[in-house]
């Protein structure tokens, strides 16, 4: 399923900080939110990447700077080989025609006030992507029917559609501009689970039709094992581990990627009875002033002495699988 | 768990409407369950299935007008809970039966301390003085496993995360010892490592006080693990009902089928699609005279359009409402 040898999406040391300021007139910096704190992966093209962490831990940032919607802090993305730079206005719209974003609420990112059709078509228009009104409103029609709305519902207003719908109206809009790579930030988590799937498998199915590539955030761990050849666990900012599902599921090395999937319930009342839960203690640190060398020390249930004051190093425990720990050094 | 024959709770035919502009919302459409004392009784369903509304019924916390308790009675040991009067209930609300809500951010008063939240329950329904109470409520977030508890009394919500918020929210229904404890969703809106946390609690809290609970979710994976009994909900209507390790194994109704098959599974590879259940669930506006699920039912008669299935038993301890036999369904497509 991979293929190594031409990554679509590279993402190298990408920094978010967010300033802090109090006082209403004279404002004064207290500080900066490191929302996303150095991250680094790549994405091949057709693959998808899972992205999870808990609320709060930047994985919505990260898809946002990764699509350029917050100017990055430091660091450098790449897509088919080309850097994105937010001074090129130019160089900047061609890669916002290539990339694409699923938001998680179709309550709050559809206007309202507009029909299906201006949503749809807003990339086109943007884009300048067809000549005539026609052919735009064939091409709106044709991505309706292709996201399973039928075509006749062009004029209607996002308030006459269900929460399922909604989302495939959002798919169908991030479809228009023929994207290379779509950033599916939680597009799922506000709907229904029969609902659930049917847009899971809507966007697998656009996947294998277009080769699309997608970094998909999410926090439900159950679903991104199912939709995911790849993932990548995020705590306070940072890619904790990262690897090929099955390994990453099967075989995790960090205690935080540990704990998080002993405590995701399985749906068999027998397992889950059986199962040990890893509970951590407290929540997750302010990202203001996260601890110091592993963000992840004040709650891991193994911390040793080096865990405190040294940030530990990415290295590749398996092939293909990564984790940043100590304990991982310590077991060799 | 020993004194079966006995119900604590007793919920007989239910109907609630609710009358809006656009018509009547057909929510709660007669259902029957019983809950034993000690029992944790989950109740699963999507959004809109009524299953909410079914237990804001049962706690009278439904506003009417627009909402309607059409028929039903539901018998707390021996009083008829939908027949009291809004004094009489006061009294039985918190004291007896206490209620966790889905969210809460917006379930604690933002403008009063946890202390003052927390003592005003206690003071009504203990009839106990200020000093008595605030002991009492250390007592009681020390209970819920909030550290520093004397120091926290005076925070106010917005100075605790998610989770400490939803412990906070649990102190307060477990106040007065209540015999019944109704959780609307508790853990949905935290994530998962504070849902293990909060699932342990409750599960602690129930040995020790000998609790029993109803469980609302949405989530089928959450109740797996801790629910005795489980009841399925479908646009108003009780579609299934079964012993935990049952309605997971053998499923019977179309719908409980679906769902569970619409999960994906953390702990196992990936071997098929997920089973969707196409179309959506049915306009409530509507008074439903068939089958509700017959229009995204892959094993759909004729009947089930012309007639609503009753809830019978298929096994013991075990109800469906389908009329199509579960032997007749390996022809049908899947």
């Amino acid at each position: 399923m991979m293929t190594e040898s031409q990554p679509l999406v590279v993402v190298e040391n990408l920094k978010k900080h967010f300033a802090v300021s109090s006082g209403l007139v004279f404002k004064q910096k207290k500080g900066s939110v490191r929302a996303v704190d150095g991250i680094s992966f790549s994405i091949a093209k057709g693959e998808t990447l899972g992205l999870v962490g808990e609320s709060g831990c930047g994985k919505t940032t990260a898809g946002r700077t990764i699509l350029n919607l917050y100017t990055p802090t430091e660091g450098k993305i790449m897509i088919e080989g080309e850097e994105w730079s937010p001074k090129n206005k130019k160089k900047l719209k061609e890669f916002r025609r290539k990339t694409a974003m699923i938001f998680q609420d179709p309550y709050a990112s559809l206007n309202p006030r507009w029909t299906v059709s201006a949503i749809v078509s807003e990339p086109l228009r943007v884009h300048k992507l067809f000549k005539t009104e026609k052919e735009r409103a064939q091409r709106v029609k044709d991505l309706l029917n292709l996201v399973g709305l039928s075509s006749r519902l062009i004029n209607r207003f996002p308030h006459e559609f269900s929460g399922g719908q909604r989302q495939r109206i959002g798919v169908a809009r991030a479809l228009a501009s023929d994207p290379l790579f779509i950033v599916c930030d939680e597009p799922i988590s506000a709907l229904d689970v029969s609902i659930q799937a049917q847009v899971v498998n809507l966007l697998e199915d656009l996947q294998d039709q277009f080769g699309l590539t997608y970094l998909f955030i999410a926090h439900d761990l159950s679903m991104v094992r199912h939709i995911c050849d790849r993932v990548a666990v995020m705590y306070l900012g940072v890619i904790v581990e990262l690897g090929e599902r099955n390994e990453v599921y099967e075989n995790p090395i960090h205690p935080y990627t540990k704990a998080l999937l002993s405590a995701v319930p399985i749906p068999d009342p027998k397992r889950d009875r059986e199962r040990r839960r890893i509970i951590l203690s407290g929540d997750v640190p302010s990202p203001i002033n996260p601890p110091s060398g592993c963000r992840f020390h004040p709650r891991c249930p193994v911390m040793k002495e080096p865990c405190e004051g040294e940030t530990p190093v990415w290295q590749e425990a398996s092939p293909g699988h990564w984790v940043a720990c100590h304990c991982c050094v310590c077991d060799e | 768990m020993d004194t079966r024959s006995v119900p604590l709770l007793q919920v007989d035919n239910l109907r609630t409407r609710f009358h809006i502009p656009e018509g009547t919302v057909y929510a709660v459409n007669g259902i029957s369950f019983s809950l034993n004392e000690g029992e944790t009784l989950a109740v699963v369903g999507e959004s809109g299935c009524g299953k909410s509304v079914t237990m804001l019924s049962i706690l009278k916390l439904i506003p009417i007008p627009p909402g309607e308790i059409v028929t039903g009675s539901a018998l707390f040991r021996d009083k008829d809970l939908i027949q009291l009067s809004d004094k009489e209930f006061e009294d039985f609300r918190g004291d007896e039966i206490a209620m966790v809500f889905q969210d809460p951010m917006t379930s604690l008063n933002p403008v009063l301390s946890i202390g003052q939240q927390l003592t005003e329950t206690l003071c009504t329904h203990l009839s106990i003085n200020q000093e008595e109470a605030e002991k009492k409520a250390i007592e009681l977030l020390e209970l819920v496993g909030i550290p520093e508890a004397p120091s926290r009394l005076g925070c106010f919500p917005h100075q605790f995360s998610g989770g400490m918020r939803q412990r906070v929210m649990i102190a307060m229904a477990l106040s007065c010892t209540p015999s019944l404890l109704i959780a609307d969703e508790p853990t949905t809106a935290l994530d998962v490592t504070i849902q293990a946390q909060i699932i342990e609690l409750v599960l602690h809290l129930r040995e020790q006080l000998n609790m029993t609970i109803i469980w609302i979710t949405h989530d089928l994976g959450v109740v797996a693990g801790m629910a005795d009994r489980v009841i399925v909900m479908y646009a108003g209507f009780i579609v299934e009902e079964a012993l935990v390790d049952d309605l997971y194994e053998n499923p019977y109704h179309p719908y409980t089928h679906a769902l569970i098959g619409a999960l994906p599974r953390v702990d196992r590879r990936r071997d098929r699609r997920l089973a969707s259940i196409p179309g959506a669930p049915p306009n409530l506006l509507v008074e439903p005279k068939s089958c509700p699920f017959a229009a995204r039912c892959n094993y759909v008669i004729d009947k089930c359009r012309a007639e609503n299935p009753p809830l019978v038993y298929i096994a013991p301890n075990h109800k469906a409402a389908c009329w199509v036999d579960i032997a007749d369904r390996s022809t049908g497509p899947v």
